[in-house]
């Protein structure tokens, strides 16, 4: 095998693999820049999982079966943003901290997931998914075509979703907002900015990109579900943001960076190069804990707010 | 003689809170066409009828107790330790792996023994998170988390590989699980035919203890200092990084302890999924019971309670027993905001003036009414 | 814009009332300010100034009471409804978010920049050109807040409040952290503004409030004690109207001797949080029984001096030390053990453990000491009866020494920390701001503190921003700027005019260095 295909291969699996974390991660990162840390990302992306599948295991030989991927993600965006709105409502209204909270989240999406697919599905079950879409033209390109432009729509439009979210973060006034309340929250209050109101929006915003991130893993990238399918990914993609420094580019960086590596380790157990299976899977939480460790000192750089639920009555 | 404001306040708020938990888990029994009240019905009582299912919820309450514990040391540190699951396995391992190498020693030696090498287990891989935020800063929500990913795939290699019994391997049917402890390993049984062990014992031993430490002990002091005020801790000349670590530590070996006392009291050899969520269910616990040895307890009667039952349902009326999790899950979104319920100054000032003033209108009502 | 709209030629406020949580922060207040007034608002920290402006603003709801503007009733839900009517306020610590420019603060708070999903960042900047021109006060729309000096982000404030359609401006201790000059130059700016507009000006800084206002009301407890013109009250009188009795705050008579040098700083050189050198050779001494005042903008290196003597902070060359011990690069134990005693900036988070109860913070230094344990085990015993010796001598008021520190308040919490730090008699105390928004009595409570404390010899280092404080107490006053010691003076030949020319870095040998 030529390094060169051997390289289109690691780049053609583990780019399609990015778009999970890329998705769960700028969602994150919205959550973040208001202020507010969620963890609860993994229980989101499981309940956004489990939505995704479901439309397409039940409807498969009906005759509305063409329109079961679409209703499976917009089942998946609406859960994320009801349960990115409970989080809200735990951390932002009664100001619980957002650490813990994040992980009563994460068991509550994790439970409900895996409960009703037990009830529902019972056992693993392959669904058809969403069908590739190669871009006429471009995907004929030797190499880059069947890298960049052999991908499924979702997958398209997350990567059309980093600039989107560049600018809804820097161009709009709803970004501005978003970012006020996240490093100055009390001078927004006094600009007439209702800071709850903008980390709700926030944390529906996260909520959804955590949602259509779960539905991306059932639907595009797994095509079954599993109750262990999230796999501490929105973990990942919460440590993503850290590492992306707050910023759009870096996290679509981060997220190719991570995945890239993922399918250069599959690449080499491909080719035969042995070693336990188990360590290979144990490889992407350990690059986390490195990747956290060495980003550590920009954590000044991050929304000054960032984990502080705002009290304006509270007196300075 | 009517009850003080604070009193209703904290009343009120806490079954808002438990009516919110609740109402959460019947949501998802609803979708499941399962009919709430029975379900509880079966979760609360079923358990407690008969020898088998009281001595059964003891037994789950015996690693709960040990690693709430273990979790209220950190959280009152100020460091949230998320990583019991891995702590447990680890403490698993080295317990087994202890045991297994010694089977020649008494039984009064070797338990202690055994003992000690799972809390060693467990504090090491607590230990590393805790060097990762004390020296270098980095959240111990997610270094945890990702060390139980690591932590599960390490003890199922090494159940799959260098631990695996040779039995398996000869009779070729491969179940990754270690070979039987040797007896002098096992933690005596209570009342024959249950599963019940001592280790029970050893668990309220260990709530008095951790009680003293933390309230008792400078150690204590010191530790519950750093996480309640980390600022005026490290001013009043106290080494905050310090003290994370030796909560970690702690946390760590409790979780570890609660991983080897469940090998050798219960299961009698290392197998996949002994810990079955105890070290997220420990945090319910531990929260629960308000960080509090004295809640510690009882609290973990409950959810041992909850476990068993969730179990009943599933055979009774074949509702998954994952319902557990979510009622979990619930719980702590619910405990933690009522928690900052209860001591937000403002929100029961508002509460108690508008309950004077209804209470002024009452009397008033009243009043007018027997003139009139 | 602000033309179109209609001139405000009178707010009154009616019978205003607000509770907090144990707290009558303002109890029936009424007040009217007429067209083109500048009416002075008075009173202690504490006594309600900062809450009724808050109310003005729509931040908080009155529990009672009502606001009229030109005889109209108004109700203000959110800032929002404020600004619409033409309020604007510049708040005592700036509300300006410091990783934005000039132009985004502007057009966070103006929804008439807000297009769909668009910023229009030019009308902004177009916005605040005009405002700049009209009141002459030049700022660069593009500048980052976090790159201006505090001058300079009070005159962002006050453009910010304007491009908002201020025609009626409140300032909230605006003079809080400027220099005596920048100061006067705020107040010749505010007499021009007034004739456009009128302005309520909050101070505790009496000599300010006679230069600029014509009309005066003060506020005590809550409650307007004195409403009238300026013109016919002294500094003197309004200071006796504030407090309700004449203020005698303990005066330092330095006739005395001081004792021999006892406390050193030599060329001490340490970085900020953010990298930059805030300690730039840093010298000075002390003797004993010597009060040294350090007087300074905040933010020149203050904080970070405080925390090097402490050692929470590493030093990077230069040595602090007393006789016969190194302080330099010690750890905050054994700092705490060679005798330092140490009253932090903020008492809230650095000075107590909140949740941690009042016995238990007062042996927060000394809970592992031989006297306060038994081995590994807290004597608790012992705990509570120094306690309740502290509590009678430092007169701590609280409902019983296990209630939680963080209840009390502020006065309380800084007895709570005198009385530890001053149990354990210090060779060396450092307070950090030891007054800051306390009242009178506290105040006074404090400085006679200090006092005896260097009656009995302690060599005392007073970090303040309080002009007054430090000329009252001090033996010696230095001037810190910019991470440098630029002047260290008796007190007696220290003047407000010659501390304040130091304290925007200008020296006598060169005259017109800044700016």
């Amino acid at each position: 095998m030529s390094i060169l295909t051997f390289v289109s291969n690691v780049l053609s699996i583990g780019i399609p693999f990015s778009v999970a974390l890329l998705l769960a991660a700028l969602g994150e990162m919205f959550n973040q820049r208001a202020g507010i840390f969620n963890l609860g990302c993994e229980g989101i992306m499981a309940m956004g999982a489990f939505l995704g599948f479901i439309p397409a295991y039940f409807l498969q030989n009906s005759p509305l079966a063409g329109y079961a991927n679409l209703l499976g993600v917009l089942a998946a965006g609406g859960a994320g943003i009801l349960l990115g709105l409970l989080f809200a409502l735990a951390t932002v209204t009664f100001k619980a901290p957002q650490g813990i909270a994040g992980i009563g989240l994460q068991m509550l999406g994790w439970g409900t997931a895996g409960t009703l697919f037990r009830h529902f599905v019972g056992g693993v079950t392959g669904i058809p998914g969403l069908p590739s879409l190669p871009i006429p033209g471009l995907s004929k390109i030797p190499v880059l075509g069947p890298m960049l432009f052999s991908m499924n729509a979702m997958a398209y439009l997350a990567f059309l979703f980093v600039p989107v979210s560049y600018y809804l973060l820097f161009k709009t006034p709803w970004g501005l907002k978003i970012r006020a309340v996240g490093t100055y929250p009390r001078a927004a209050d006094t600009m007439g900015i209702n800071v709850t109101k903008t980390r709700y929006q926030a944390l529906a915003m996260g909520g959804l990109l955590a949602g259509l991130a779960g539905a991306y893993l059932s639907l595009g990238q797994a095509k079954m579900f599993a109750d262990d399918i999230v796999a501490g990914r929105g973990f990942i993609a919460v440590a993503l943001v850290y590492f992306g420094r707050w910023h759009p580019a870096w996290i679509l960086g981060g997220s190719l960076l991570f995945s890239i590596a993922q399918s250069f380790q599959l690449a080499i157990q491909v080719m035969g190069i042995k070693f336990p299976y188990e360590f290979a899977v144990m490889l992407p939480y350990v690059l986390v804990i490195v990747v956290l460790a060495l980003t550590r000192s920009s954590a000044v750089r991050g929304p000054a707010e960032l984990g502080k639920a705002y009290d304006r009555e509270k007196r300075i | 003689m009517k009850p003080s404001p604070r009193i209703l306040y904290i009343a009120l708020v806490s079954l808002a809170a438990a009516v919110a938990a609740i109402g959460i888990a019947a949501i998802v029994l609803a979708i499941l066409g399962a009919n709430v009240f029975d379900t509880f019905k079966v979760i609360l009582t079923e358990p407690l009828k008969d020898i088998f299912g009281i001595t059964e919820i003891l037994v789950r309450a015996i690693p709960l107790i040990l690693v709430g514990l273990g979790i209220a040391i950190s959280f009152r540190s100020g460091i949230l330790n998320i990583g019991a699951e891995g702590q447990i396995l680890m403490g698993i391992i080295a317990a087994a792996a202890t045991a297994i190498a010694l089977p020649g020693l008494p039984k009064i030696v070797l338990l202690p023994i055994v003992f000690l090498a799972g809390a060693l287990g467990g504090a090491v891989w607590g230990a590393i998170a805790g060097y990762l935020r004390a020296v270098l800063g980095v959240n111990e929500i997610l270094s945890t988390v990702m060390l139980n990913y690591i932590a599960a795939q390490l003890y199922g290699f090494l159940l799959r590989g260098p631990m695996i019994d040779p039995a398996e391997l000869q009779t070729g049917s491969g179940t990754p699980q270690s070979v039987r402890l040797p007896r002098s390993a096992w933690i005596d049984r209570i009342i024959p035919g249950t599963r019940l062990h001592w280790g029970i014992a050893v668990a309220l031993v260990l709530a008095v203890l951790v009680y003293i430490l933390l309230w008792r002990t400078t150690w204590g002091f010191k530790m519950r200092a750093a996480g309640a005020g980390a600022k005026a801790a490290r001013y009043g000349g106290i080494k905050v990084e310090q003290c994370l670590l030796m909560a970690m530590v702690l946390a760590g070996a409790f979780a570890g302890l609660a991983g080897a006392v469940e090998v050798t009291g219960v299961h009698r050899r290392a197998i996949e999924g002994i810990s079955s969520g105890y070290g997220f269910s420990g945090i319910v616990v531990a929260l629960f019971g308000g960080l509090h040895p004295a809640g510690i307890v009882p609290s973990a009667f409950f959810f041992g309670l909850l476990l068993i039952g969730a179990d009943m349902t599933q055979r009774m009326m074949s509702i998954p027993a994952n319902m557990v999790l979510v009622l979990q899950g619930a719980v702590i979104l619910s405990i933690i905001s009522a928690k900052m319920v209860i001591n937000d100054p403002y929100a029961f000032d508002k509460f108690s003036r508008a309950l004077s003033r209804r209470r002024k209108k009452d009397e008033s009502g009243k009043t007018t009414g027997e003139t009139a | 814009m602000a033309g179109k709209l209609q001139k405000i030629r009178s707010l009154e406020v009616d019978g205003i009332t607000k509770r907090f949580p144990g707290v009558l922060a303002c109890d029936s207040i009424s007040l009217k300010v007429g067209e083109n007034e500048v009416l002075a608002l008075v009173g202690e920290n504490g006594a309600g100034k900062t809450t009724l402006m808050n109310i003005l603003m729509g931040l908080y709801q009155p529990d009672e009471g009502s606001i009229r503007i030109n005889g109209q009733e108004v109700r203000f839900k959110t800032p929002n409804d404020a600004y619409a009517a033409g309020i604007g306020m510049v708040h005592q610590h700036f509300m300006l978010v410091p990783n934005m420019t000039v132009a985004e603060n502007v057009a966070l708070g103006a929804p008439d920049f807000h297009r769909f999903m668009r910023l229009d960042l030019a009308g902004a900047r177009k916005r605040i050109q005009e405002i700049s021109e009209k009141f002459s006060l030049p700022v660069q729309p593009d500048a980052y807040i976090w790159q201006l000096s505090v001058g300079e982000q009070q005159r962002v404030e006050l453009v910010k409040t304007l491009c908002f359609g201020a025609r009626f401006l409140i300032l909230d201790e605006p003079t809080s952290a400027l220099t005596p000059q920048e100061t006067d130059e705020l107040i010749v700016l505010l007499k021009r503004m007034s004739a456009e507009m009128s302005i309520v000006f909050i101070s505790h800084k009496l000599a300010e409030v006679t230069a600029v206002s014509n009309k005066v009301a003060i506020l005590r407890h809550g409650r307007v004690v004195f409403s009238g013109s300026t013109s016919e009250q002294t500094p003197a009188s309004l200071a006796a109207l504030m407090t309700g009795h004449e203020v005698n705050l303990p005066v330092n008579n330095c006739c005395e001797e001081c004792g021999e040098e006892f406390f050193s700083v030599r060329n001490v050189r340490a970085k900020s949080d953010r990298g930059f050198y805030a300690l730039d050779g840093i010298d000075f001494s002390i003797h004993k029984g010597e009060i040294l005042g350090l007087a300074g903008v905040s933010g020149n290196g203050q904080r970070e001096l405080a925390e090097v003597i402490a050692g929470l902070r590493s030093v990077e060359s230069g040595s602090i030390g007393m006789p016969g011990f190194e302080l330099t690069n010690k750890s905050p134990r054994e700092i705490i053990n060679s005798g330092l005693g140490y009253i932090p900036e903020d008492r809230n988070t650095e000075g107590i453990v909140p949740s941690f109860s009042i016995k238990e913070n007062l042996v927060l230094k000394d809970f592992a000491s031989d006297e306060f344990s038994a081995g590994p085990f807290l004597n608790l015993k012992k705990q509570e009866a120094n306690a309740e010796k502290l509590k009678e001598s430092f007169d701590i008021r609280c409902p019983s020494v296990a209630t939680a520190a963080g209840s009390l308040s502020g006065g309380n919490i800084q007895k709570v920390i005198l009385a530890r730090e001053l149990a354990r008699n210090p060779k060396v105390l450092v307070a950090v701001y030891p007054t800051r928004g306390l009242d009178m009595g506290a105040e006074e409570f404090i400085h006679k503190s200090l006092l005896e404390m260097r009656a009995r010899g302690t060599a005392i280092l007073l970090i303040s921003e309080e002009l007054d404080e430090i000329m009252n107490l001090a033996d010696r006053v230095a001037v810190i700027y910019k991470g440098k010691i630029l002047k260290i003076l008796p007190s007696h030949q220290a003047t407000r005019r010659s501390l304040g020319l130091l304290m925007a870095g200008i020296t006598e040998n060169a005259p017109g260095a800044e700016r």
